[in-house]
């Protein structure tokens, strides 16, 4: 029995542990293949050298955080048979073919997109190549949709059976499964998250460069001024910082609003559909029968069931959730032990992820503020806070997704199906050794990953691109400006 | 035993169809990490790495179809499988992690670039060996109880599943050096000649004695195969092995550039339709037939429409970025 329960919360940790590392990369990768899309589409469209300098600067990047994505994610579909085999048995027939959809629609389109995207340029010209770069970045957004759709339907099952050996079946139609009813807000809230997050890498590494010429002095003071005390080539990485900058400061300026709309609207959906999640993310240990108050902090007591040195404003989450001051809102005092989720850790991560949320609003509207005054590329504290800000979409994502599925513990299909009756009749000790070894090679591979990620950014836009130095390795499309050619045969 | 064709039939062969399309695309992959340290530091590794760069990824979704569609088509068998097979698969998993970043990041760090050419290799060898050993372990049969894997955790650990291992990385670094015969030229070629030689001799060894081993592993394969009338359907797979290998051998001493590789898969599908004869119809030897574990038939229904309707445009666009990239590869990198 013991042996048992080691083994399940072994497996817990293994989860959480791949599936974090895994998530990282899509929140990255999504937002730059579109990126990548957009900035390729500009330069057909203007032909401004600039345009070609960042899709090459962050095609590099790119194709690594791709590489990190595709083998951590090979992992996640194995760990459902792996780990989780009784949920396997059992939700299979519901959530394998969406899975198998993904695979079907968004994984073969990436990968049979990004070698042309890598390496093609040369090989099949501007026109095609953009066809390639559209292909992986729609796929990325395929991809989010099934697995999107996959999740919440663990949050919020609906359209299923339940047949004689216990299995979740389809009924007759599967678009209550596929449209089930977290979904739509699930998808638009993740999909803005992996935006933001790369929004704000790529403001980072603007501003990352924009602060390092000005520590050189080597950039022109006023604004609108071309930076043409520099050399050519240094004016051009300059000019593209700037346009890294104000990119990515629109995009925040734009989207981190939206996704605070979008994460109200999300949690008023889980409020209808799994109350237990949203009172422990509000902390509300005891029913409020006439209005009940916004705790911004305090000290979650699981013994007691109750917030210590709670910051309250009374009456605000029920104006909030309910639009009404006076109206009642239960607590966990109504929902049973035994399917209570963890509450200190929902109460916290979901205020990590709403205060980056606020943050990130706040840096928008100073970079208006900037753009106004016309020193979006001169106030140096708008640059150190903007590189300050660029892992906040890691931090928010993450906490985010602990929110989503701690609170949906002890659940793994939300109200039918429980986490200890999920795993996979595994000894404790093979899962604590995968488990160790999953740790040390992620940490080194995909540390390695990173750091080299690091090294690209803090280079910065590169020109000529140092590259081309012989034994550098394969040069991204370097094939549209001139370089050294490699084909022998053909 | 009557065969009728039915949706979970359909269902078995597309999964068997993507298992395959995985061993001869990420086949080849793996076996050029698997000869890697056989090739000169330099530009005899840059070519190597380069005429697998643009497609090793589109081949590992192979992978995941067939994970994945295990797991939609037969959510049992995934489970059982899985579980049974626990360390073997996470092996894989692990050392197809360090050789898919090893592709990026050889190019990246010059300085550690030794690291990664071993972490390219040990991580291939890993993974074909480790696919290897959950072939075998699966032949050997798996204890199922109650809709779950009832043995112990190293049941899979015997001569018979160290054999299949070992094989399968003979056969992979066979279809590697045939794929850089096709692709490569001068020197790189023929080195890969010499090597293709000589996986060639072991993989026919390898073949002989998982053959004998699974018919010495219980008496179901010995009545599948060996029974008459059985044994004139199945005496012709290892008649047309003796062929092929004999085409194979001549085309190698003709020093031919494509043949060889189209060979080597000829003789994979060979051993692979063997595979079939010893499993059928059962989807976990002795334990689980494929009707026991399916999936209910909506669902299998629903993922027929896609598979039917999708399959053919990936292979369609697969096949468009093979020709892209066709031709030899050169060994400066794609600029
Ligand atoms: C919202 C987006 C999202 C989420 C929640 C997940 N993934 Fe993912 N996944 C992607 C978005 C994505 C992606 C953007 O499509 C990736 C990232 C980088 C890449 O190569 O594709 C990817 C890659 C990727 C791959 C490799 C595909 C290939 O071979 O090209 C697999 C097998 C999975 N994922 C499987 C999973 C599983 C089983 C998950 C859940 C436990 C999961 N992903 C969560
Ligand atoms: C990608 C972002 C995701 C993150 C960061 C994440 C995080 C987590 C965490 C932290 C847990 C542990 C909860 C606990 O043990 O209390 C968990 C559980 C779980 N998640 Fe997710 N999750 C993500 C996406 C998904 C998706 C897309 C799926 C389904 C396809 C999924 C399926 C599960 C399952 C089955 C469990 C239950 C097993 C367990 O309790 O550990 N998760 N996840
Ligand atoms: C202040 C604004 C925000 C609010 C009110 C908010 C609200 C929510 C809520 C209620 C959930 C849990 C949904 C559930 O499972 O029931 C959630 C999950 C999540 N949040 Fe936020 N959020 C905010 C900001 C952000 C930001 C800035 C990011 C990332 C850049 C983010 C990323 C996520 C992710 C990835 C999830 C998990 C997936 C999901 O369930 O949608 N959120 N958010």
């Amino acid at each position: 029995m013991l042996d048992r329960f080691d083994a399940l919360l072994l497996a817990r940790i293994q989860f959480a542990f791949t599936v974090s590392f895994h998530f990282i990369f899509p929140a990255f990768s999504i937002g730059l293949a579109s990126f990548l899309a957009v900035l390729e589409g500009l330069w057909l469209k203007t032909g401004k050298d600039v345009h070609l300098d960042l899709f090459k600067f962050w095609l590099k990047i790119f194709a690594i955080v791709f590489a990190m994505g595709v083998v951590s994610g090979i992992v996640m579909s194995y760990q459902f048979g792996t780990n989780w085999a009784v949920f396997s048995d059992k939700a299979g027939p519901v959530i394998g073919p969406l899975m198998a959809y993904e695979v079907l629609t968004a994984f073969f389109l990436e990968a049979g997109f990004l070698g042309v995207m890598l390496f093609g340029m040369q090989r099949v010209g501007p026109k095609l190549h953009y066809l390639a770069t559209l292909m992986v970045a729609v796929g990325t957004l395929i991809s989010a949709t099934w697995i999107l759709s996959v999740n919440s339907w663990m949050q919020t099952p609906t359209g299923f059976e339940i047949n004689a050996q216990g299995q979740f079946v389809p009924g007759p139609s599967w678009w209550p499964i596929i449209f089930n009813p977290s979904f739509p807000y699930r998808l638009l809230h993740t999909v803005l998250a992996a935006y933001l997050t790369t929004a704000f890498v790529v403001g980072a590494v603007g501003a990352w460069q924009l602060l390092k010429l000005k520590r050189g002095r080597m950039i022109a003071h006023r604004e609108g001024d071309e930076p043409t005390e520099l050399g050519a080539d240094l004016a051009r990485s300059a000019t593209a910082a700037r346009k890294m900058l104000s990119m990515a400061l629109w995009m925040a300026t734009i989207v981190a609003p939206l996704q605070i709309f979008a994460g109200d609207l999300h949690g008023l959906n889980t409020l209808v559909h799994q109350p237990a999640k949203v009172m422990a993310m509000e902390g509300h240990y005891d029913s409020h029968p006439d209005g009940a108050p916004l705790i911004l902090f305090g000290l979650p007591n699981s013994e007691e069931k109750r917030i210590d040195y709670a910051l309250e404003v009374p009456k605000a989450s029920s104006l909030i959730l309910k639009h009404d001051p006076d109206a009642p809102l239960a607590g966990l005092d109504t929902i049973p032990d035994n399917m209570e989720p963890p509450v200190p850790i929902v109460f916290w991560s979901f205020r990590i992820m709403v205060a980056v949320g606020f943050a990130m609003l706040g840096l928008g509207l100073w970079s208006v503020v900037a753009r106004l005054r016309g020193k979006l590329y001169r106030w140096t504290w708008l640059h150190r806070a903007t590189v300050a800000m660029g892992p906040s979409g890691f931090i928010a994502v993450l906490a985010g997704w602990v929110t989503t599925e701690v609170g949906r513990q002890p659940f793994t299909v939300y109200g039918l199906l429980r986490t200890s009756e999920s795993a996979s009749p595994l000894a404790a000790p093979a899962v604590a050794t995968s488990l160790i070894a999953f740790v040390i090679v992620y940490f080194v591979v995909f540390g390695f990953g990173t750091w080299y990620i690091l090294r690209l950014m803090n280079n910065g836009v590169q020109v000529p691109e140092p590259a081309l130095a012989e034994g550098a390795g394969p040069i991204r499309t370097a094939g549209i400006t001139p370089g050294p050619t490699q084909l022998t045969g053909a | 035993m009557g065969i009728n064709i039915d949706l979970t039939m359909i269902w078995a062969f597309i999964i068997a169809f993507a298992v395959f399309a995985y061993v001869v695309m990420d086949g080849f992959d793996l076996g050029i990490g698997i000869l890697f340290p056989t090739f000169g530091v330099g530009k005899e590794r840059d070519q190597a790495m380069n005429s697998i760069a643009p497609v090793w990824d589109g081949n590992e979704t192979w992978l995941v179809l067939g994970g994945g569609g295990l797991f939609a088509a037969f959510p049992l068998a995934y489970g059982v499988v899985m579980t049974a097979l626990y360390p073997p698969i996470i092996a894989m998993l692990l050392g197809l992690v360090f050789r898919g970043v090893a592709f990026e990041a050889r190019w990246r760090d010059p300085k550690h670039r030794a690291g990664w050419d071993f972490a390219f290799t040990a991580g291939s060898i890993v993974a074909a060996f480790a696919q290897g050993v959950t072939l075998g372990a699966l032949l050997q049969g798996v204890e199922v109880a109650d809709r779950a894997y009832a043995g112990g955790w190293l049941d899979w650990l015997t001569p018979f599943s160290l054999l299949t291992g070992a094989s399968v990385v003979c056969g992979y670094a066979l279809l590697g050096a045939t794929w850089l015969i096709w692709k490569t030229e001068e020197g790189t070629q023929g080195h890969a000649y010499r090597l293709a030689g000589r996986f060639f001799v072991l993989t026919l060894i390898a073949i002989l004695a998982v053959s004998l081993g699974t018919l010495g592993l219980g008496t179901d394969y010995r009545q599948k195969w060996l029974s008459t009338p059985a044994i004139f359907a199945t005496s012709q797979v290892p008649l047309l092995t003796a062929i092929l290998a004999f085409a194979f051998y001549r085309s190698l001493k003709k020093r031919r550039e494509v043949a060889p590789f189209f060979l080597a898969l000829a003789l994979f599908l060979m051993s692979f339709a063997g595979l079939g004869v010893s499993m059928y119809p059962y989807v976990v030897p002795n334990a689980l037939t494929i009707w026991d574990a399916a999936a209910p038939e909506r669902s299998q229904i629903f993922m027929l429409v896609g598979a039917s309707a999708l399959v053919p445009i990936i292979l369609a666009y697969t096949a468009w970025s093979y020709w892209v990239f066709r031709g030899k590869t050169g060994h400066e990198g794609y600029h």
